[in-house]
């Protein structure tokens, strides 16, 4: 049992030093499912700038998503200064790349699975997102507006 | 002999629920409103075709089933019943065209979510979603934690005699005032003036915490309708991990226990009475059994080793369990560290915490607190009885209010409510494990849906199977009316089908 498990969190660590080493970003699902063996590891991980930058001092909290789990990243205010577009309904946010450290439960941030930052790079700025009215709904609009005229008017009329 | 309802039966139920989806319509104005400011216009068109639908459906009910009578006990029950589920399909409409759900089931899922207080959702890349869309999530929550038929009646309706059926098929079985109706508005006054708090609260610490202004109190308004009425959505798909904050912690802890008090509590403490607090079965059952089982939790997480510092053991542990116990369903971890990183024994004590709940004429769901400290109560008597001469009389009283004697016909609803309970979680596992779940997985998230609470395991996915999905669905609805109601709706359809002229 306990050979079984050396053998999984070596794996694991080998993984991570791999993803690290070539440049290669691990998901967020690996992130939560391996914390155990990433905890206090460098890590490389990749996604979207999601929400806000939330300034604390001389540090700052981005949320990272991969699309899968959003993760806390803990970055110098100077680093946070490159993210430019953060995603919400109207943007698509800045893709980042992420170095850092992985904390499993972080001492400093009250126990939560977090990344402190050592670096971050943009790989996509991000931008506006269309997400206009489309003629479909519009003609429901209309349309459902003529049935609740009639319906009202059927029954102003039955009423007298 | 049961009898076949007559059409008259019908009209009385379908003019009642005609009010319903009117306010429903009426209640989607808020959240169109905000599309319109922000200039959200697809959002904006969305809300304009579901509150068109609302009307088409709301005027034509209303005009077929006019009728002046009053309603009798099973139409009351039946509306409730029959409320919450046409609720559920007229509030996905907005939601489901909004594109972030998988299927109309999906979304479907979500609104009785929200109208229970549950906070599971399907929700896909909920980080995108409009401001008017994520406040309709929130107001769902706010208008199911008062009550959907009450809120319609308490609004809509000057005041009838059939109100205190449908105050009592909602659930709640205590009247805070001699009128059930005023009983509603001071429900409502308590939550309006909470909410104010809450939100400049959360506000203040959003913009503390290096959020824009209009996001701080944006997401304040939504995190504490979420936490006071102990639903459990947030607008991030982190929850509260999104913050980064203690102070975002603390806050919302206050305002989930604040929900999980009767509302009776609320307005003796309000009327001055605050010795209440202290004397009441519910307070002091609910303080011993957070203490319990965050004994259980803090010893389990203490044994996995996932927190080494007692402090991060205490603020994630404690969260998590409050949040279970009072059956809002934040988390301040990922969905999937209950499997990996918590052990067995610290997921029991947070199914134990779920499956509890909080104090009765309360928004949250479970077995509650008042019916935890009868059942101890009638134990403690059992007890004594065996222990003491046989001759004795052995008397039992409890503080609930004023001082009431334990009889036997306090105790009966009270194990029978709980045992239903019991089998409702149990049934929930059983088919969950007969779609491949572990035991301790699909008994967690059973016990989330079925008490109402929301937190998960990681299960509750757009990709869970669809008897999976509609089985959570009749727990939420079965769980948050108790049963009394549900029940009376199949058996007006076994008239319909057995039942003679």
């Amino acid at each position: 049992m306990m050979r079984c498990a050396g053998v999984i969190i070596g794996a694991a660590c080998l993984l991570a030093i791999k993803a690290v080493c070539f440049g290669q970003s691990i998901t967020s699902s690996e992130i939560i499912s391996q914390a155990k063996a990433l905890d206090g590891k460098d890590v490389a991980y990749n996604g979207e700038v999601i929400g806000e930058v939330m300034q604390r001092g001389s540090h700052a909290w981005i949320n990272v998503s991969d699309g899968a789990n959003a993760i806390g990243v803990w970055l110098p205010v100077d680093l946070a200064k490159q993210v430019s577009v953060k995603g919400d309904f109207k943007h698509t946010g800045d893709m980042v790349e992420v170095l850092g450290v992985l904390n499993r439960a972080c001492p400093e941030h009250g126990g939560d699975l977090d990344i402190h930052a050592e670096s971050l790079r943009i790989i996509r700025q991000g931008e506006i997102t269309r997400c206009g009215l489309t003629k479909d709904k519009k003609d429901w609009v209309i349309k459902l507006l003529g049935v609740l005229a009639i319906i009202w008017i059927l029954s102003l009329l039955k009423t007298r | 002999m049961i009898l076949k309802p007559n059409l008259e039966d019908v009209k009385i139920i379908g003019f009642y629920l005609s009010k319903v989806i009117l306010a429903l319509g009426a209640a989607m104005a808020l959240p169109m409103a905000l599309s319109l400011i922000l200039r959200e216009f697809s959002p904006l068109a969305d809300f304009a075709i579901g509150i068109e639908i609302s009307l088409i459906i709301g005027l034509a009910m209303r005009r077929i089933c006019q009728t002046d009578k009053d309603l009798r006990w099973m139409h009351g029950m039946i509306v409730v019943s029959l409320s919450w589920v046409v609720a559920m399909l007229i509030a996905a409409v907005p939601l489901y065209l909004s594109g972030y759900w998988k299927s109309f089931l999906d979304t479907c899922f979500d609104t009785m979510s929200g109208f229970a207080t549950t906070g599971l959702t399907l929700v896909q890349d909920l980080d995108h979603m409009s401001y008017g869309h994520n406040l309709w999530r929130h107001l769902i929550m706010f208008i199911g934690g008062q009550g959907i038929v009450i809120v319609a009646l308490s609004f809509f309706v000057k005041g009838f005699s059939g109100a205190f059926k449908m105050y009592v098929g909602e659930a709640r079985d205590e009247r805070i005032l001699p009128n059930v109706i005023q009983s509603s508005r001071f429900i409502w006054l308590v939550s309006l003036v909470f909410l104010v708090l809450g939100t400049i609260a959360l506000g203040v610490t959003g913009m503390l915490n290096g959020m824009l202004p209009f996001n701080a109190f944006f997401h304040g308004a939504c995190i504490f309708m979420a936490a006071f009425d102990t639903g459990g959505f947030a607008p991030q798909s982190q929850s509260i991990l999104y913050y980064h904050s203690m102070a975002y912690e603390v806050i919302t802890v206050m305002i989930m226990i604040l929900g999980a008090i009767n509302f009776r509590l609320h307005y003796h403490i309000w009327t001055g009475n605050r010795k209440e607090l202290v004397k009441n079965i519910e307070s002091r059952a609910l303080f011993a059994s957070v203490l319990i089982t965050f004994l259980i939790v803090a010893a389990g997480l203490s044994e996995s080793g996932v927190y080494p510092h007692a402090s991060t053991l205490f603020r994630k542990g404690f969260y998590q369990l409050i949040s279970g116990h009072t059956g809002t369903g934040f988390q301040t971890i990922y969905a999937q560290q209950f499997l990996v990183d918590w052990n067995d024994l610290a997921l029991v004590g947070v199914i134990i915490a779920m499956a509890l709940g909080g104090a009765a004429c309360s928004t949250t769901g479970a077995i509650k607190m008042i019916r935890l400290g009868i059942i101890s109560k009638a134990f403690m008597q059992d007890v004594k009885r065996i222990l003491l001469p046989e001759r004795a009389m052995v008397e039992e009283k409890f503080h609930h209010i004023k001082e009431v004697f334990l009889e036997d016909k306090l105790v009966r609803p009270a194990l029978i409510i709980t045992l239903a309970y019991i089998i409702l979680y149990g049934a929930g596992s059983l088919i969950g494990m007969f779609y491949g779940y572990p035991f301790l997985n699909a008994l967690f998230e059973s016990t989330s849906a079925a008490a109402n609470v929301g937190l998960s395991c990681g299960i509750t996915a757009p990709a869970m199977p669809a008897g999976l999905k509609i089985t959570y669905i009749v727990q939420m609805w079965a769980g948050r009316l108790e049963f009394m109601s549900v029940l009376t709706l199949l058996g007006f359809f076994v008239a319909v089908i057995k039942g003679k002229r």
